[in-house]
C-alpha cells in the first residue's frame, strides 16, 4: 500500500491540512461504533480504568475559588497576551493546573503551600492577600521570586514555588490549541519527510553533512 | 468460591501459543499460514492499532497533555501496562533492583517500541573474549531468517559493510533532522562512527504487501500506527494470522502453567480468564511460550510435576538464570545557534534517524563488549513538561538585544524565550551489552502470589564493574560529541554517584536470557531450535532463549528465531516428531 492509499485508509484522502483534524475525529467515532464496548470517541483505545480515573478526576475539585483566582493571576503574569497570541487564562491554563494536581498528587502540597506562602508574604508586606494587592505590589513580590540566581535566600521557598508555577503554566499554555499555534509546531499531519529544507541547510551550512560509515 | 471449577476444553489444538508479541505473533503467523490449527492466549486486551491507536491526537486532547501518569511513555503511548500493574506484583531480593515492564495487550510491547531493528552480528553469537558462553547457533544460521523478516516486515537502513553490524534488505532511511546534523558533525569530529538509523517503519510501500500502508511521517510510532506503517505484532502478524482462519486468539487469558502428562510431555496449558475469573484448561499437541523472558520463565517455574519437580524444562536449574537487560545512560543539551529557527514539519519517523554502531576495539578499553548510541532532537510536538526548567536555559545565552538576561523571569520576555528555545534541544542515549550472569536471575517468590493466585517472580540483579565502566565510557563519549557540536550547551558528565547515569536493570526493557538455549542439557534449558531438552513438544520463542544479547535491541532477533523455530516445528510435524 503506498502513501496515498495510507492516507485514504486514515480517511484523509486529498483533504487539506486544515481539515485533517475533523476528518480524523469522524473516522475515530466510526471505529468506536464498531466496537462492542461502545466507548465514546475520545475513549477508544483507552483502558477502562483510565476512563474511570479521568471521570473521577474531572468530578473532583482540589483548589478553592480563592486559590484558583491566585493561580489565574499568576499564570497571566507568567504568560500574558501579546501581539502574537492570547494569555495563559485565554488558553485555560488554570483549568489545566487544577486537573494536573489531581492527576499528579505530588504537585498538591507544593502548590497549595506555595500559594499560602505567597499570601502570607503579601499580608506581611502589604496588609492584603496577593489577589487584593495592586498590580505594582504583585509585581514587586514576583520580582523577588522569579529570578533564582538573584533572589534572597529567605525567598528560596517562593523561588521553588514560582519555578513550579512557571513550568506548569508553560506546559498548559504550549500544549493548548493557542499555544501550539503560537510556538509554530507544524507537524502532526500526514506528509513526506524528505530531510531538512534546502534553504535551511544552506542557512546553517549543513549541505554536506552526511551520516555514513566511511567518514 | 464453592462453585469454582476448572473448565476443560475437549478440543485439542495442534499448537497453543502463550503470548502475542514479537515471538508469539511470529510463530502464530508462520504456523497458521502453514495450515496448522493454533490457539493463542494473550493475558491482556484485544488491540488493533487501526482502531485503538491514539495517533494524530493533539496534546490538548489529553487532559494531562500527554503526561505519563497512567502510561509510562505518555498518555498517547500504545502500551497498556508498565513497570507496575495493579494486582500483578513482583518482588526483588537482597536489596537488588529490577524493573519489569509488561504490556498486557494483543501485540504486547511491540505496539509502542522504538522500532530500532538491528541484527546481532557474528561476534554477538560467538564472542572472541571467552567471557560468556557461545550460542549453539551462528550468525550464518540465523541470517536467512533475518533476511526473511526484513522482506516480510520491512526495515529501513543503509548498507555499510560493517563486520558485526550486518546489513539487511533495506528500505530507504529517513534523512537526519537539523539538530541531528549537528550531532553527526560532533560525532564525526569526536571519531565516533555515525550512520543512518535502522528501523521497522515503511518509508516506502512494502513490496508485495497490500495490507499495510506506507509511513506518512508523523513520528508517532510509539502510539502504534493506524495504517500499519510500522511493525507491531498485532497489526503485522496476529491480525493477518487470524484472517487465515487457522489462528484463534483468546484475550485476557492469564496462563498459570503448562500441563504435562505421565511421560512428562506437554498436553496443554491452564489459565484464568480475567473477565469471568473462571479457570480453564486447553489441550494442544505442542506448546509454545512467547510470554516474554520473565513471564515464560515464571510459567515454567510454576509448572511443577512429578516428572519436572524443579519446574518444567528445568532439570538443568538454569530457568530464570542469566537474566540480562541492556545497559543505558544518556545526556543532552541545546544548540544556541538554532534559537529562533524557522518552523517546518520535522516529525520524521518514530524510530531513530541516525545512530552510532559500536566503533571501538575492546583490547584498548577497561570493559568488554560495547554499546550503540541513539540520537534525537528537533521541532517536536509540545507535550507536558514543555520547556520545563527554562530558568536553567534563558540565563546562559544572550537575549535578542545581545545582552545576557537574568535567568527565569516572567511576562512577554519569558513568552518570547519559549519561542526562541523551541526546537533547540537534542539528546543521546547509549544502549550496551550487559554480561549474562548466573547470579542475575528471577525465581518464584515463595511468599507472594498475584491477584489470580499465581506465584510471582522475585528478581535478583546487580550491575557489575563491567557495566558501570561501560556507562562511564558512554558519559565520556557524550561529552566529546557535545563538545564537538559547535557551541552546544550541556551539563557535565554524570559521575560515580549515579553509576555514571547507568539506568537500573529492566529500565531499558530489553530483558532476555532466562530460558537459555545450548547444546548441553546440563547447562541450558533449550536446544538450538528453542525446543526444551526435557520436553520435546515445548518451545520458547520470546527473548528468553538468548544466550548473550549484543548491544542490539532484541526484537529483530526474537522475530528471526521465532520464525526459525516455527519452521522447524512444521518440519518435525511432517516427520511426526512433535
Amino acid at each position: 500500500m503506498n502513501r496515498r492509499d495510507s492516507l485514504k485508509a486514515l480517511g484523509l484522502g486529498t483533504l487539506s491540512a486544515g481539515l485533517l483534524l475533523e476528518a480524523c475525529k469522524t473516522d475515530t467515532k466510526k471505529g468506536a461504533e464498531e466496537t462492542t464496548t461502545a466507548a465514546a470517541g475520545d475513549e477508544v483505545g483507552r483502558q477502562p480504568f483510565e476512563v474511570e480515573r479521568d471521570k473521577k478526576l474531572h468530578a473532583d475539585k482540589f483548589f478553592t475559588t480563592a486559590e484558583m483566582a491566585t493561580i489565574t493571576v499568576l499564570a497571566d503574569i507568567i504568560i500574558p497576551k501579546d501581539d502574537k497570541s492570547g494569555s495563559a487564562s485565554d488558553a485555560k491554563v488554570p483549568d489545566f493546573i487544577e486537573f494536573i494536581v489531581k492527576d499528579m498528587p505530588d504537585h498538591q502540597t507544593p502548590m497549595r503551600g506555595g500559594l499560602r506562602w505567597l499570601d502570607l508574604q503579601c499580608l506581611n508586606r502589604f496588609g492584603k492577600p496577593f489577589t487584593d494587592c495592586t498590580k505594582d505590589q504583585q509585581i514587586q513580590l514576583i520580582d523577588m521570586i522569579a529570578y533564582p540566581a538573584k533572589a534572597k535566600p529567605e525567598m528560596a521557598q517562593g523561588v521553588a514555588f514560582f519555578n513550579r508555577m512557571r513550568d506548569l503554566t508553560a506546559s498548559g499554555f504550549f500544549t493548548s490549541e493557542i499555544g501550539v499555534k503560537d510556538i509554530g509546531y507544524a507537524g502532526n499531519q500526514p506528509g513526506k519527510w524528505t530531510g531538512v529544507p534546502d534553504d535551511i541547510l544552506k542557512h546553517y551550512g549543513m549541505e554536506n553533512v552526511k551520516a555514513s560509515a566511511s567518514m | 468460591m464453592s462453585d469454582l471449577q476448572i473448565k476443560k476444553s475437549s478440543a485439542t489444538y495442534d499448537v497453543v501459543i502463550v503470548g502475542s508479541g514479537a515471538g508469539g505473533g511470529m510463530a502464530g503467523y508462520v504456523l497458521a499460514n502453514a495450515g496448522i490449527k493454533v490457539l493463542m492466549l494473550e493475558a491482556g486486551a484485544y488491540f488493533d492499532p487501526a482502531k485503538d491507536s491514539q495517533q494524530l491526537k493533539w496534546p490538548w486532547e489529553s487532559p494531562r497533555r500527554g503526561a505519563g501518569t497512567t502510561r509510562p511513555f505518555g498518555d498517547f503511548d500504545a502500551a497498556y501496562g508498565g513497570w507496575e500493574i495493579d494486582g500483578e506484583p513482583y518482588t526483588t531480593k537482597d536489596k537488588t533492583e529490577f524493573f519489569w515492564f509488561r504490556s498486557r495487550m494483543l501485540g504486547g510491547r511491540t505496539n509502542h517500541w522504538g522500532r530500532i531493528s538491528l541484527r546481532m552480528g557474528p561476534r554477538d553469537f560467538q564472542a572472541k573474549d571467552g567471557l560468556t558462553d557461545d550460542w549453539p547457533i551462528t550468525y550464518d544460521d540465523v541470517k536467512p531468517y533475518y533476511d526473511k523478516v526484513d522482506r516480510m516486515i520491512g526495515v529501513y537502513g543503509t548498507k555499510e559493510g560493517l563486520e558485526n553490524e550486518p546489513d539487511g534488505i533495506f528500505l530507504p532511511p529517513p534523512k537526519p533532522r537539523l539538530n541531528e546534523l549537528y550531532i553527526v558533525q560532533g560525532a564525526q569530529k569526536a571519531g565516533v562512527k555515525i550512520i543512518p538509523g535502522r528501523g521497522s517503519v515503511l518509508t516506502e510501500a512494502l513490496p508485495g504487501n497490500k495490507d499495510r500502508g506506507a509511513c506518512f511521517f508523523c513520528g508517532q510510532c510509539g502510539r502504534s500506527c493506524k495504517v500499519y506503517g510500522d511493525f507491531s505484532a498485532s497489526s503485522c502478524l496476529v491480525i493477518p494470522a487470524i484472517k487465515t482462519g487457522n489462528l484463534k486468539v483468546i484475550t485476557n487469558a492469564m496462563v498459570r502453567e503448562v500441563i504435562t502428562n505421565a511421560e512428562g510431555l506437554a498436553v496443554g496449558v491452564s489459565y484464568i480468564n480475567k473477565e469471568d475469573l473462571q479457570e480453564y484448561q486447553v489441550n494442544a499437541k505442542t506448546v509454545i511460550l512467547g510470554a516474554s523472558a520473565g513471564e515464560s520463565a515464571r510459567i515454567l517455574l510454576n509448572s511443577k510435576s512429578a516428572q519436572h519437580p524443579g519446574g518444567l524444562a528445568n532439570s538443568s536449574g538454569v530457568v530464570g538464570r542469566y537474566l540480562h537487560d541492556s545497559t543505558g545512560s544518556s545526556a543532552g543539551g541545546f544548540l544556541p545557534q538554532l534559537m529562533d529557527r524557522k518552523r517546518y514539519n520535522e516529525d520524521g519517523v518514530g524510530s531513530v534517524h541516525i545512530y552510532s554502531p559500536w566503533w571501538l576495539d575492546n583490547k584498548k578499553l577497561d570493559f568488554p563488549r560495547g554499546y550503540h548510541i541513539e540520537y534525537g532532537g528537533g521541532l517536536h510536538m509540545p507535550s507536558y513538561g514543555f520547556s520545563g526548567g527554562i530558568q536553567n536555559m534563558n540565563g546562559v545565552v544572550p537575549g535578542r538585544d545581545g545582552k545576557m538576561k537574568e535567568a527565569g523571569g516572567y511576562g512577554a520576555s519569558l513568552k518570547d524565550d519559549y519561542r526562541r528555545f523551541y526546537g533547540t534541544q537534542f539528546g543521546m542515549a547509549g544502549r550496551g551489552t550487559a554480561i549474562a550472569r548466573y547470579d542475575n536471575y528471577c525465581e518464584i517468590d515463595p511468599n507472594v502470589v498475584d491477584k489470580y493466585g499465581i506465584p510471582v517472580l522475585r528478581f535478583h540483579y546487580k550491575w557489575a564493574p563491567e557495566e558501570i565502566k561501560q556507562a562511564k565510557h558512554m558519559q565520556e563519549t557524550f561529552q566529546e560529541i557535545m563538545h564537538n557540536m559547535g557551541g552546544a550547551i550541556y551539563g557535565g558528565p554524570q559521575g560515580p554517584e549515579t553509576n555514571y547515569g547507568l539506568e537500573a536493570p529492566g529500565k531499558i526493557i530489553h530483558e532476555v536470557g532466562t530460558i537459555r538455549m545450548g547444546n548441553d542439557p546440563k547447562k541450558s534449558a533449550l536446544n538450538k531450535w528453542c525446543q526444551a531438552h526435557d520436553c520435546k513438544n515445548l518451545f520458547v520463542v520470546d527473548a528468553a532463549p538468548f544466550v548473550q544479547q549484543g548491544d542490539k535491541n532484541a526484537t529483530w532477533t526474537i522475530l528471526a528465531l521465532s520464525m526459525r523455530t516455527a519452521e522447524y516445528i512444521i518440519q518435525e510435524r511432517k516427520k511426526l516428531n512433535v
